[in-house]
């Protein structure tokens, strides 16, 4: 009962972000100069007044908000200004498994890596391993991960040439991406898991259970480490807004046809209506996953009241 | 008699409780965080590196540097790093627009020779090389420009970083972008302060359904992508005829760019102040300035303010990076800093565009890409060693 009220809640949360957002966004788009139509072609008047009636962009501005505005609430983002014969719910609909494949895979790299990292360094504290994975972590966060990708292509691509440069479909070519993309957050849930875990290790329970005689393993990953996933938990509402701004890049610059390309690629050629399309997915996908990032918080957590 | 003797006791007593109290030195704030930060060793390696870093980045016009934008695509297309000396090549240039001056005198006054000459010598003056080798340079770089001219001459660092497609030296890129990306980093980021310590401060101090509704309002602002929002932005304010309306004010894109940015970022910092506000507000000290008579502003701004600072800078150590990686970030997907503007990211875009399969032009992408790099890990670690000498819970331990 709690939970359907919490979720409840939050969906009106969410309607009431996606129509801040649309219109911001819609406002944005029509007031400034340099419409989609403005291209390097001059239109004919002709060709202009057909394209603009398909677009509806005739029509006066409060209608066309209206207009859009209810088509957007039945998830109809209308046809692409620059992607000729498609709707912009295609677009997006072959984009979107991509990028949540892209970014899942991203996701399982920078926790398994980084609470691996992290156990070890709490364990073995102030150990050769603690200081290397620390620095490591450290320059996880602080190269960003365009920077480390286009070192590794230069490395693992052009000199070893152990994977392809960019595509999408083999499994060799969504490793390159998906690590870059994980490492930053691997490097923030390295040292979060590392605190953690140094908190609950100095427990009483802790001593207890090694006391019961059972073995410095069972005591680490089933006693300690449960205790140490909260932070990692609460961290990975903003690491989902992260890999989702990072997808951005790294579809770029490996070349992989997920919502991240095509976004900057209607963004760039104001291509509005694909941008809008994207824009509002972003949007609801973030809400969402802090939503289900709470939830598990309050599951993990009982102590945890979901408001 | 007994009467003077116990004041006199008095007074030995009370001067020396003030004695003992001028040995005792009171510790502030400040002073005890600078003590602890200075015991940590990183975060002092870091400071120090910063400083070099903004130093340089400051006195860059200032450094035997090439030209960071002269093209000489035909001699200089993509060298790698190296050693060979280059010359601005300004003092000859100077030596033969003298000669032919001077051969020009030679000729009758008002002949055609003459005539062909003084005007072959005027179009030198007007397309010297200097106009093409920094442009606009502001006021101050301007000046500076030319005392490195006077200093140092014709002489250049050789391109120890190798050379960009369009035969510009990468070195003098790097040190010219850290110009933009620095100051990117703090210009937002005193945006950001603004807006957030005065929200957050108006916020926590007047309370009450105010209050409510700011926090609601950043509430929703923090479920709003307003990464995207900014590309969104971004993307209409390149096109050209915004930019003519946005020079019409004197204002060009990187300035808006500055200020977008900062203007997403002062979310968590208003949160922040608004708590430290709000269990500060019904201090004793508040309580006084009411009683004399202070405005609300005044409260808020002359004694809450300035209690909430510790807090505020702990968040600025770790605003500057977000906002420096942020701009590296929309400078790369070609939304942030154009040409002929320079930044740390544009150059690392640079560099991944001419990746190809036959070669890798790596010095494009290593040197703008480990700068990035070493002033974002010197940031990180001075931020957490200032949070830790901060950390009001570590004090005087």
């Amino acid at each position: 009962m709690q939970v359907l009220t919490f979720l409840l809640k939050r969906f009106g949360w969410m309607i009431i972000t996606v129509w801040i957002v649309f219109t911001i966004s819609f406002f944005l788009m029509r007031q400034i100069p340099g419409g989609p139509l403005n291209g390097e072609r001059v239109l004919s008047e002709a060709v202009r007044a057909r394209l603009e009636a398909r677009y509806n962009l005739d029509a006066p501005i409060s209608e066309q908000y209206f207009s859009h505005l209810w088509n957007t609430v039945q998830l109809d983002f209308g046809p692409s200004f620059k992607l000729q014969d498609y709707t912009v719910n295609e677009v997006l609909a072959q984009g979107f498994p991509v990028s949540v494949a892209l970014g899942i895979l991203g996701m399982v790299f920078a926790i398994t890596i980084g609470m691996t990292s992290g156990v070890i360094s709490a364990v073995r504290r102030n150990s050769a391993y603690d200081y290397s994975f620390m620095l490591m972590a450290t320059l996880g966060i602080a190269i960003p991960n365009f920077v480390l990708a286009a070192m590794l292509i230069v490395i693992f691509v052009f000199n070893l040439q152990m994977f392809p440069a960019a595509g999408w479909g083999d499994i060799s070519q969504i490793i390159l991406p998906a690590f870059c993309l994980g490492a930053p957050f691997a490097g923030y849930i390295a040292r979060l898991t590392r605190t953690g875990m140094l908190e609950v290790l100095s427990n009483d329970y802790i001593r207890t259970a090694y006391a019961k005689g059972l073995s410095p393993r069972t005591v680490v990953l089933k006693h300690g480490l449960r205790g140490a996933l909260l932070p990692v938990v609460s961290y990975l509402g903003p690491a989902i807004a992260g890999i989702l701004t990072g997808s951005l890049v790294l579809e770029r610059i490996f070349v992989i046809p997920g919502m991240g390309s095509h976004f900057i690629e209607a963004a760039i050629q104001r291509d509005y209506t694909l941008a809008m399309g994207a824009l509002m997915t972003y949007t609801v996908l973030l809400f969402v996953m802090n939503t289900l990032v709470d939830l598990a918080y309050s599951i993990i957590d009982p102590r945890v009241k979901l408001e | 008699m007994s009467i003077s003797d116990h004041k006199q006791k008095e007074l030995e007593r009370l001067s020396a409780i003030l004695q003992e109290a001028h040995q005792v030195q009171g510790v502030s704030l400040w002073t005890d965080a600078w003590k602890r930060l200075k015991r940590n060793k990183a975060a002092m390696f870091s400071l120090w590196s910063l400083i070099v870093i903004v130093l340089l980045a400051i006195f860059t016009p200032l450094l035997p540097l090439q030209s960071p934008t002269y093209q000489d695509v035909k001699n200089r297309e993509l060298l790698p790093p190296q050693m060979e000396s280059y010359s601005l090549g300004i003092k000859e240039y100077d030596q033969e627009t003298e000669r032919l001056q001077t051969e020009a005198q030679t000729h009758a006054y008002g002949s055609s020779e003459r005539e062909a000459l003084l005007t072959e010598v005027d179009a030198r003056v007007k397309k010297h090389p200097i106009q093409l080798y920094w442009l606009e340079p502001g006021f101050i770089s301007k000046g500076m420009i030319s005392l490195r001219l006077m200093i140092f001459g014709d002489f250049c660092i050789p391109s120890l970083f190798g050379t960009d497609k369009l035969g510009r030296d990468v070195l003098s890129r790097v040190f010219w972008g850290s110009r933009v990306s620095l100051a990117c980093g703090f210009i937002a980021t005193f945006v950001s302060l603004l807006i957030g310590v005065s929200y957050g401060a108006i916020s926590g101090y007047l309370g009450g359904w105010v209050d409510n509704l700011m926090m609601r309002l950043v509430d929703v602002f923090y479920s709003i992508p307003f990464i995207f929002i900014v590309i969104f932005i971004m993307s209409f304010l390149s096109g050209p005829d915004v930019r003519e309306v946005l020079n019409e004010y004197g204002v060009g894109q990187i300035h808006v760019f500055f200020l977008l940015i900062g203007a997403i970022y002062w979310l968590t910092m208003a949160r922040v102040v608004r708590g430290q506000v709000i269990s500060l507000k019904n201090e004793q000290f508040i309580e006084a300035a009411r009683t004399i008579g202070a405005t609300r502003m005044q409260i808020v701004f002359r004694h809450l303010v300035p209690n909430v600072m510790g807090i505020v800078i702990v968040y600025l150590t770790l605003t500057i990076p977000a906002v420096i990686r942020f701009e590296a970030f929309l400078s790369f997907l070609g939304m942030g800093v154009q040409a002929p503007d320079i930044s740390w990211g544009l150059l690392v875009n640079e560099g991944v565009q001419v990746i190809t399969i036959i070669k890798s032009y790596w010095w494009m992408i290593a040197f703008s890409g480990m700068a990035l790099a070493v002033t974002l890990f010197a940031l990180n670690f001075l931020g957490d060693g200032v949070r830790d000498a901060l950390d009001p819970k570590l004090k005087n331990k």
